[in-house]
């Protein structure tokens, strides 16, 4: 029973600590992976591929993100009023 | 948890509050001594009629009262600094977990794999069951596994706010577009309670915090019936 919770212990995955952004203040953190998702997407798609391959950053992001700046954040694409370089 | 006539600080439940808890101690021992030393001399200075009215100069006590009270400042540093730099240790957490400050309660987001979310209202004195604590209760605690290192992320959705949680040493201000990340590990399963600690308006004193740590099973059941 504690070798089942070890290894599930080892399993479990959230956001790992990111060296670029190692202080308190983890705001650009979740949203420099929002944008590099949306980035990486839309090059994927341009160029053809499997969006669904390479999840990392939308990992990141749903785990650092609150789910309202998020929700915003697309709302505003959809709108094209999204202040970052997509 | 908060007691009655408490004179101290809570138990500490995480390894830093610890630390804390000790450094506390001789930061106020130190306290202490310089307290009895200043009123003893003061007491001894005006119960005596001896004088001495011809003083120029005091060479060796200056020295001494000069170097002595920066050698106890070194003395206050060194702990204090040992702890400012365990809290800031590169940590890898098994969890994320965001908790967004509102007027007047404070909502919940565990997303790493499902989305699970939640709001965390106080409970009203009027519908408080026999046993539970006034102003402290919450309709649904922060239900967390014990041990585990797990990130907490602190924003706000209006106003300034603030988490706290004296008993694992933790207060991080809640800010409206800001992430604030602190870390959290309790050593012990249990109840924790906490309470907004930045003044929000109306009802800043009526949103409390309760984290309720467990085993990582029953943890596991608790987010799955949750999602």
């Amino acid at each position: 029973m504690a070798e089942d919770i070890k290894t599930k212990i080892k399993n479990y995955r959230t956001a790992p600590f990111d060296s670029g952004f190692p202080n308190q203040n983890q705001t650009r953190n979740c949203w420099q992976n929002n944008l590099d998702f949306h980035r990486w997407e839309k090059a994927m798609d341009a160029n053809g591929g499997d969006v669904s391959v390479c999840p990392w950053y939308q990992r990141v992001y749903k785990s650092l993100c609150p789910v309202s700046w998020v929700s915003a954040w697309d709302d505003r694409r959809a709108e094209g009023t999204f202040p970052g370089k997509i | 948890m908060a007691y009655p006539s408490q004179l101290g600080f809570q138990d500490a439940s995480s390894p830093i509050m610890e630390e804390l808890l000790y450094f506390h101690d001789h930061a106020l021992m130190i306290v202490f001594l310089i307290s009895s030393l200043v009123l003893y001399v003061i007491l001894a200075m005006l119960s005596t009629k001896l004088m001495h009215t011809n003083t120029m100069d005091a060479q060796v006590i200056e020295t001494i009262w000069t170097i002595l009270p920066a050698v106890i400042l070194v003395l206050i540093a060194l702990p204090s600094l040992r702890i400012l730099y365990m809290m800031d240790e590169i940590n890898n957490p098994t969890i994320t977990v965001k908790t967004l400050g509102h007027q007047w309660y404070w909502s919940y987001e565990y997303t790493d794999y499902e989305d699970l979310m939640f709001d965390s209202y106080m409970i009203p004195s009027e519908e408080l069951k026999p046993g539970d604590l006034r102003l402290l209760e919450v309709d649904n605690r922060v239900v967390l596994p014990m041990e585990l290192t797990i990130r907490m992320l602190i924003s706000s959705e209006d106003v300034l706010h603030s988490w706290a949680m004296p008993s694992l040493g933790l207060k991080t201000d809640a800010i409206p577009g800001r992430l604030n990340q602190a870390t959290l590990s309790s050593t012990r399963p249990g109840l924790f309670y906490g309470q907004c600690s930045e003044i929000c308006g109306s009802n800043h004193s009526f949103m409390p915090i309760i984290l309720e740590m467990v085993p990582l099973k029953i943890f596991e059941s608790w987010s799955s019936s949750m999602v």
